[in-house]
């Protein structure tokens, strides 16, 4: 038998970036609000201190802050007919685990996607024709506009402090920012910070090239900063150990930094860590959440009712959570019915390396979110119909870190070891730079997530299932990419360029590190039919479960999801706060 | 900042590193473990057996050789790396899901499918391994000429010489990926000696402070400090 708490208005469930969003905004709203995460609690100290955070061993190649794949894993295969197998330790995707989730340990790249993306269905519709859209593409509208969000994007951007370069202040196009960005109300609450070497001369090369280049929007500060909690950061060093660590300097933009301090010393505020939530248990009837099952760290079952529930367990455990508990239909890519587990998307990178024998890059000077950024080859600047796909990049090139087990950039044909590798890291060590695209990755009925058949967790719960492949829009996208970026990289003379681009056939390899950018499987939508959540997050079926993350993505963006996702639970919880606390209901 | 002030700004620095040193006890204590390292010769391994330890140097000496400019492997002490990470949780597979069914056949791209452990992995690989050497070249991989331990490890590399006994794991990428992080890991693990590595290449380990140094194109003039705040 579970133990049984004193029941709570709110359990949220996961403390990363959006279970803390929720937590003060509901805090704030008077609500008793308990916070159940898996992972143990996490500060700057004593977590992130100098000098033992600066171990590339321990943190960028062991994965010390992550989930362990052992407490935490999916299985994944590529096609319906591969069996899948366990992703048994970490490579392509590394999410969070413990108090901050993967919002204390990401880059900082903090963007607003493109207003047409949000009607990416429609748009390609009204202004290419349906035929564009295959057969095998599952693309949707979001079921919300860029304009309903703008306020709630100036509001994430303000409590995470991104320093960047507005390009378009309400209609009005400035100087040395995305010119083809969508209008926003404010500036960055930051201005942009310096950038090193590689940052400048890809932006002098673009610039020649006719391209807008402007600075990567950061979630790394670029002077002394209060946030709208009153919590302060203060301006990065350019300490070169950002990505996969946590910032010992309060200078990255993250729960830690941005939120919970002022969270902590509210009343009404509780977090319990190592408290993993196993279930989400629903009423008789099916239609409310009574309130969800964890396990304390005695290892303990503890059933702590709540009238509301919230998942921000990130994208992976929300899907999870959901197929568990029996919220929504599960999904059958055989018939095309059921929501849950539904258009599961990634994110489509590709690059080339710029190898200069003469130039010092210093490339140990960096950070998370560091590099300029052109949007010359975005999703509204491509004529789809003429090129043949749908989707679209950005192109940037920064430093984030030098270290050296994880970031020797070598010619290809260099040796892999022996004498010839010994030069060779010598001589091109700091000496090399790379351009990258960051794509879109479109959904498609066959690429889902559901129960695996076979593994199990420790708890005995069956582990999720990913099916995911690339597909040939996709990879035309990053072709047409490759050949936009080869011809700016030539334009700077290097001695030796390699290029790296999915071409036709490739298979996804769960090895190397991609991006921990998972996006769909409970999407939000219009219709109950079609979509996990409504417009609000919440789900169609069971109404007191509000579901905050990229989840809800129906495809994935061009571009990093958290700005999105931290807009989407800024705008979730005002209807929650303003719409659903005072008559708790479908809000749709 | 011109770079006269970033010199003085970065002493300043440097003193207030040393007063934390002497305050801070877990500082201390690691810098001591540090001065403690046996030398290559005189270590005692804790997980490898004497033959396992013999093939283990005799390998990492070809994947990074002693000739040239900068450290091989030996001088970087990176068999000590290994021995001390086999018998951690890297070696244990501690992180890592290891539940059955268990596919040795499983594509490479769904990645590590092995039932071993990497410690496990290196016992009987390397056993595999040096059967094979005595079958086809008459004696153990570390009794081979310098040429036939190249020939012997590129072989392995390409799959030409398979080794049932890893079941799935790959003996090769596992000691290339383990001798570079050697190479390069923090001194307190028991590899990079010296910071000879870091040096070697010019990454200032963990200064990690370069406000002063953002967009300029010039060698950066200082050398590396590790986490126990030892200058290399
Ligand atoms: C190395 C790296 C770099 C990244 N860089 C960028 C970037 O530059 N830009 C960008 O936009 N995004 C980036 N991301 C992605 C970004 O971190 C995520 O989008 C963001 O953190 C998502 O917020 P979240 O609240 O959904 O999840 P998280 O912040 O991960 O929080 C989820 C929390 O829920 C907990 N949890 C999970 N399951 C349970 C359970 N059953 N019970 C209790 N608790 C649970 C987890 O332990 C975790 O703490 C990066 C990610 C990584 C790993
Ligand atoms: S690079 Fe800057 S923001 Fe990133 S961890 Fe270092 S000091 Fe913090």
């Amino acid at each position: 038998m579970a133990r049984k708490e004193k029941k709570r208005d709110v359990v949220i469930v996961g403390l990363g970036w959006t279970g803390s969003i929720l937590g003060m905004e509901l805090c704030n709203e008077g609500l008793d609000v308990l916070a159940l995460e898996r992972g143990g609690d996490r500060d700057t100290v004593p977590d992130f201190q100098y000098p033992a955070i600066a171990d590339e061993l321990k943190y960028g190649v062991r994965y010390g802050f992550m989930q362990k794949p052992r407490n935490s894993t999916v299985t994944v295969r590529r096609s319906e007919s591969e069996t899948a197998l366990p992703y048994r330790h970490l490579g392509s995707f590394l999410p969070g685990d413990g108090v901050g989730g993967a919002g204390m340990h990401w880059n900082g790249h903090t963007f607003r996607p493109m207003a047409e993306e949000f009607q990416l269905k429609s748009y390609v519709e009204q202004n290419f024709g349906k035929d564009l859209i295959s057969d095998e593409m599952a693309i949707q509208d979001w079921g919300i506009s860029y304009q309903e969000l703008e306020p709630y994007f100036d509001r994430f951007e303000k409590v995470a402090g991104i320093a960047g370069q507005a390009g378009n202040l309400k209609g009005e196009i400035r100087e040395g920012g995305n010119p083809f960005e969508a209008p926003r109300s404010n500036d960055y609450p930051m201005p942009p910070l310096p950038q090193t070497v590689d940052s400048n001369k890809f932006a002098d090369a673009a610039r020649k090239m006719g391209y807008h280049p402007y600075p990567r929007p950061s979630g790394v500060a670029s002077k002394a900063y209060t946030n709208p909690y009153g919590m302060q950061l203060g301006p990065c060093n350019f300490c070169g150990f950002c990505e996969r660590f946590g910032c010992y300097q309060y200078s990255k933009s993250s729960p830690q930094t941005c939120i919970l301090d002022a969270l902590k010393r509210k009343e009404n505020f509780e977090y319990r860590t190592n408290a993993e939530v196993l279930k989400i248990e629903l009423a008789a009837d099916g239609k409310t959440a009574k309130g969800v099952t964890y396990m304390d760290a005695n290892g303990e079952e503890v059933y702590q009712p709540a009238d509301m529930v919230i998942l921000a367990a990130y994208q992976l455990h929300n899907v999870h959570l959901m197929l568990l508990s029996g919220i929504g239909q599960a999904y059958n890519p055989a018939t095309g019915d059921g929501v849950i587990g539904k258009n599961y998307a990634y994110q489509t990178n590709g690059g080339t390396a710029l190898f200069f024998k003469d130039i010092d890059f210093n490339p140990f000077v960096g950070n998370g979110s560091n590099g300029h950024v052109i949007d010359d080859f975005a999703i509204n600047r491509i004529d789809f119909g003429a090129e043949g796909f749908i989707g679209g990049s950005y192109i940037s090139s920064g430093t984030f870190n030098g270290q050296p087990i994880r970031s020797m950039r070598l010619p290809g044909g260099t040796p892999k070891w022996g004498a010839g590798w010994k030069s060779a890291i010598k001589e091109w060590y700091g000496h090399s730079m790379a351009i990258g695209s960051h794509g879109s990755n479109m959904s498609y009925h066959t690429n889902h997530l559901d129960l695996d058949p076979t593994y199990k967790d420790k708890y005995g719960r069956p582990l999720m299932r990913m099916t995911f492949n690339w597909k040939s829009n996709d990879i035309r996208m990053t072709q047409f990419m490759k050949s936009k970026i080869e011809p700016l990289a030539e334009s700077m003379n290097p001695d030796i360029m390699q290029s790296s681009f999915k071409k036709e056939g490739a298979m996804y390899d769960v090895r190397p590190y991609q991006t921990t950018h998972n996006v769909g499987g409970a999407i939000m939508g219009s219709d109950p039919k079609s979509s996990a959540l409504n417009k609000f997050l919440q789900t169609w079926d069971v109404h007191n479960v509000f579901v905050m993350g990229a989840n809800a993505f129906p495809q994935n963006i061009q571009y990093n999801p958290t700005g999105t996702v931290g807009a989407l639970a800024y705008w979730a919880v005002e209807a929650i706060r303003k719409d659903y606390l005072p008559n708790p209901r479908p809000l749709v | 900042m011109s770079e006269e002030n970033f010199k003085l700004s970065r002493r300043r620095f440097l003193q207030a590193g040393a007063v934390g040193t002497m305050l801070s006890a877990g500082y201390s204590a690691s810098a001591i473990a540090q001065s403690d390292t046996p030398h290559l010769s005189d270590y005692q391994p804790e997980y490898f057996t004497a033959a396992e330890w013999d093939f283990i140097v005799a390998a990492t000496d070809r994947l990074i050789p002693a000739d040239g400019e900068g450290p091989g492997a030996l001088d970087a002490h990176v068999p000590i790396f290994i021995d001390r990470q086999l018998v951690g949780s890297f070696g244990q597979a501690a992180d890592w899901y290891m539940e059955g069914p268990h596919d040795p056949n499983a594509p490479a791209a769904l990645g590590y499918q092995s039932p071993l452990t990497p410690a496990e992995a290196y016992r009987a690989g390397i056993a595999e391994l040096n059967t094979w050497c005595k079958e086809n070249h008459g004696a153990v991989f570390a009794e081979l000429e310098k040429e036939t331990k190249d020939a012997v490890l590129t072989s392995l590399e390409k799959g030409d010489i398979e080794l049932a006994d890893t079941k799935g794991a790959n003996l090769f990428d596992l000691l290339l990926q383990n001798t570079k992080e050697g190479y390069f890991a923090d001194p307190m693990y028991g590899g990079n000696h010296e910071m000879a590595a870091w040096n070697h290449i010019g990454f200032p380990g963990a200064r990690a402070s370069f406000r002063e140094w953002v967009g300029i194109e010039k060698p950066y003039p200082l050398g590396p400090v590790d986490i126990s705040g030892k200058r290399g």
